[in-house]
């Protein structure tokens, strides 16, 4: 006998495991392809579902095969024959593809790249792999813990919405059978031998009035032992259980002033927004503020600082100004870690960046546990500023700053394909790092 | 007047029950199949998906191969450059066939009759199968083998178990008895050897062992030899099967490597007559749904629309584009098996003088049943051509024959679909479906197993063609990964 199965309700997905496992073997080459892809892609489209394109390099599957093409010789049977008579010759197809048909009919193997399409998920998780936020420690014990409900057993008092039904139900019925209360139907049985009772013909008054005393105890009864009693009731309890954070902030820092060219802002803003999507994916409690400036600076938010425009003159320090304003009153150092990250062209105005490099250390590194600084250059530039030793004013005042404090980290981007890789030397995992 | 089994696209469970009961009745009194019980599975595009990944069957151990597979056929399902089977069928017993449930139920209907009743019987009648592969008890070795590789993971880390498993993979193709049944012992057998080494080891039990300090072991027991152990005594060689080979001779697998070995080696044995019968089998199923569609049609129990709708599916899958055609990707083995089998019924109802001359044993018998049951039977691919392909398919395929030598500029037309041309083509395009010749002949031929152990092996050329350089090495050091020495494979002139 046949039967049809409806599988559909099944869970799906069978083959997760399978894509994990895919993913994990062609990383190197999907990192590379992601890479490739985030370079050609618009701001607003990094860290989007993708289609991926890997080389089989790495994930081929190879198997023992011939090659008719190197030596010896075969017979083929192909169909449709259209023209040609015993004894004819025909040219061969080129090597390395062309004619489909023959190609195809040798060895339907070759193995080319790999086109898929990746969700956002496992491309970011493949992205920030192995970065992190450097230094972070966990704050003070003052701070205010986050805490979360955990279920804590079952309790006697509670609201009545936390009410646990199995438990006061087994209680109630519990109770009940021990104090032998009377259930409906024996009320109902009384009263139905009352009624027969009263039918008999020669009367039997001691009868009834017995059933009668009996059916009013038993009336009693039910009243006296309540079908849920307060005593019977449980509630479902939770406690609050703090759970330690560790608080951080990061400042994003971006010159928006008129010698920053479009290619100039677009390659900050592809940094910050790979920094904006790394937080955001790996620390669920990290604060981030958005400062631009050109010779004013001015909070904005995430919107604002990734897609309109201003102009205006440069003058860096007010950003930091602006950053330690904010820092003073929102993000105190005994609760917080505090990160920034500055990108400018390194140009800002004369004299300005004497007072940057006071600013930073006096009043900025003593309270950050890192700062990185991203000069954007064009690519002729950076033919020119080859060595780390020369360049801009801002740059060259800024080493004086590495020198001085380790986590202070200086890098140079010219094209969107340097993006990634500064980006994966800043935040890059050490062994030493808190969790 | 009999009623329509159905009039609407849509589908739902009594009209698939009601579709099935007709299709049955066709299937065993007039085409007089033999199948194993069905069971017949509703699913999504997305549960198709998965189970293409896992090669059609609905359990599997977990690697990232298969992940690789869904990601492309997901990719190409998406992007709409292919459609998605109508069906998989499992040659199991209860013989499962997936349905799509986006399928109209003249679909439906089209894959029962094509996978339910075609291919279920050829499953189940077909030597091949019968010789190698069981029915009955392949979902319960895919179970255990999925449970036992998980189990292996977490033992051992996945890196290693995905390193043997890549391994043997790239052997599978070697991984396969062409000629004998694989020794199989039988449960009593393997009973009894348990209770013959118990006994054993009650009648050699000495007290006085017991006094030994401690560090001191035992003598041990002289080995048992069985006459019927596969394993005991010389190697045999030279070995085809070169997964067995390294599974019972390798010097450095441990004991779940070569479990895992032997997995994938009954995997690529259950597969290989499938390798065998890809014509035959495809043939059979569509031979059995045109003709039980039809009879439906002709019953009145389908509607015009939908026979309509059948026929246009039928003729796409058995559309056979020609060599210079773009869609051309090798023979279509729907078009081919079909192509032979209708025209073998044609032979025995109407024949002309040609087919009397070639086919004297059926040509005009009108028993076209009982010969193609016979073909279904006894026939692989290669055979079956050889047997069965008739002057007149030829022509209508428009086949022709290449004679192809490397270092020449042309191929040669050998033989085309005329007077001349008929028997060496029909033997070359056999050939072509002899996995024993389309598949590299590989073979252990030695290995030093007291000296520096290394493996030999040959490779018997066929007419002077090669193996693919490339892939080679890479197969080989998968080979070495296993063996755990020197590899070296010699390529000869068979």
């Amino acid at each position: 006998m046949t039967h049809f199965v409806d599988r559909r309700l099944n869970p799906k997905g069978k083959s997760l495991p399978n894509r994990q496992r895919f993913l994990r073997r062609a990383r190197t080459q999907i990192r590379e392809a992601v890479q490739k892809s985030l370079k050609d892609a618009a701001v607003a489209d990094i860290g989007k579902e993708r289609k991926i394109k890997i080389s089989a390099k790495g994930t081929s599957e190879p198997r023992f095969r011939l090659d008719p093409r190197a030596s010896g010789e075969r017979d083929f049977v192909l169909p449709g024959n259209k023209e040609f008579m015993p004894g004819d010759q025909i040219e061969k197809p080129k090597s390395g593809g062309g004619q489909s048909g023959k190609e195809a009919a040798d060895s339907g193997d070759g193995e080319d790249d790999f086109e898929f399409t990746m969700t956002q998920d496992e491309i970011l998780d493949i992205f920030f792999e192995d970065l992190e936020l450097p230094n972070l420690v966990r704050t003070t014990l003052k701070e205010t813990p986050n805490k979360i409900w955990k279920r804590a057993g079952i309790s006697t008092s509670g609201s009545p919405t936390q009410i646990n039904l199995i438990r006061t139900m087994r209680n109630s019925f519990g109770r009940r059978l021990a104090l032998h209360r009377p259930t409906k139907k024996d009320i109902e049985a009384l009263e139905s031998q009352l009624d027969a009772a009263e039918q008999e013909t020669p009367v039997d008054g001691d009868k009834i009035a017995a059933l009668k005393d009996r059916l009013a105890r038993a009336n009693a009864k039910r009243k006296w032992v309540g079908f849920i009693d307060p005593i019977d009731v449980r509630f479902n309890s939770f406690t609050e259980q703090p759970v330690p954070t560790s608080q951080a902030v990061m400042f994003c820092l971006m010159d928006v002033s008129g010698s920053m060219g479009e290619r100039e802002k677009d390659l900050a803003k592809r940094f910050y927004m790979l920094l904006h999507l790394f937080l955001k994916r790996r620390y669920k409690k990290v604060d981030v503020v958005f400062i631009r400036h050109t010779h004013d600076a001015q909070e904005v938010d995430e919107q604002e600082f990734f897609y309109s425009r201003q102009s205006g003159g440069t003058i860096v320090s007010t950003a930091l100004d602006k950053m330690l304003e904010i820092q003073k009153e929102r993000y105190a150092t005994a609760d917080w870690n505090i990160y920034a990250a500055q990108a400018s062209d390194g140009y800002t105005q004369s004299g300005d960046a004497r007072h940057c490099v006071d600013l930073l250390n006096t009043a900025i590194m003593p309270l950050c546990q890192y700062y990185a600084y991203i000069e954007i250059l064009d690519e002729r530039e950076m033919e020119v500023f080859a060595s780390e030793d020369s360049g801009a004013e801002l740059w060259r005042a800024y080493r004086t700053v590495a020198d001085e404090w380790p986590n202070f980290a200086t890098k140079r981007i010219a094209k969107p394909a340097d993006i990634f890789p500064v980006f994966h030397e800043l935040f890059k995992k050490t062994e030493n790092a808190a969790a | 007047m009999t009623t329509l089994l159905f009039t609407e696209p849509e589908w739902d469970f009594q009209t698939l029950d009601r579709t099935y009961k007709a299709i049955e009745d066709i299937a065993l009194n007039d085409l007089k199949l033999d199948v194993y019980p069905n069971q017949i599975e509703i699913i999504s595009s997305e549960q198709m998906l998965d189970a293409y990944s896992s090669i059609g069957m609905p359990l599997m151990y977990n690697h990232w191969s298969f992940g690789k597979l869904f990601a492309r056929e997901e990719t190409l399902y998406r992007a709409g450059y292919s459609a998605l089977a109508y069906e998989i069928v499992i040659n199991s017993s209860p013989c499962i066939s997936y349905l799509l449930e986006e399928n109209t139920m003249t679909m439906q209907a089209l894959v029962m009759a094509h996978a339910a009743f075609g291919h279920n019987h050829f499953f189940k009648n077909n030597y091949l199968f019968r010789q190698w592969t069981n029915a009955e008890g392949i979902m319960d070795y895919l179970a255990f083998a999925k449970k036992y590789i998980s189990a292996c993971e977490e033992r051992h880390g996945r890196e290693e178990v995905e390193a043997t498993l890549d391994s043997a993979h790239a052997l599978m193709d070697q991984g396969v008895f062409r000629y004998r049944r694989p020794p199989k012992p039988s449960k009593e057998r393997v009973l009894e050897k348990r209770r013959r080494r118990a006994q054993y080891d009650e009648e050699a039990y000495n007290e006085l062992w017991r006094t030994l300090p401690a560090g001191i072991e035992p003598p041990s027991a002289p080995p048992v030899i069985d006459p019927e152990d596969e394993f005991s005594g010389e190697m045999k060689l030279p070995e085809e099967n070169l997964l067995y080979f390294i599974e019972k001779n390798s010097p450095s697998l441990m004991a779940w490597q070569r479990e895992t070995l032997r997995i994938v080696r009954n995997l690529s044995q259950y597969f290989y007559p499938q390798r065998q019968l890809k014509v035959m089998n495809e043939g059979c199923a569509t031979f059995v749904h045109y003709t039980i569609m039809n009879t439906l049609f002709d019953r009145g129990l389908i509607t015009e629309g939908s026979w309509l709708e059948f026929m246009h599916s039928h003729t796409s899958v058995v559309f056979q584009p020609d060599y210079n055609d773009r869609r051309y990707s090798g023979f279509n083995p729907y078009a081919l098996g079909y192509g032979m089998m209708a025209d073998i019924r044609r032979i025995c109802e109407n024949p002309t003088s040609e087919d009397r001359d070639w086919f004297p044993e059926f040509a005009g018998s009108g028993d076209w049943v009982g010969t193609l049951k016979d073909a279904w039977a006894n026939y692989r691919d290669e055979s079956f051509i050889q047997q069965f392909l008739s002057p007149k398919l030829m022509r209508d395929f428009r086949l022709f024959s290449l004679f192809d030598k490397a270092d020449e500029g042309t191929f040669k037309v050998s033989a085309i679909h005329n007077e001349n041309g008929y028997r060496a083509v029909r033997s070359m395009l056999a050939r072509q479906y002899d996995t024993g010749i389309a598949d590299p002949n590989i073979q252990v031929t030695g290995a030093d197993l007291k000296g520096n152990r290394t493996l030999y092996l040959s490779h018997g050329m066929h007419r002077g063609v090669p193996l693919h350089n490339q892939t080679k090495e890479l197969v080989l050091s998968h080979v070495e990964r296993l063996w755990g020495h020197d590899v070296k494979l010699e390529e000869q002139a068979a």
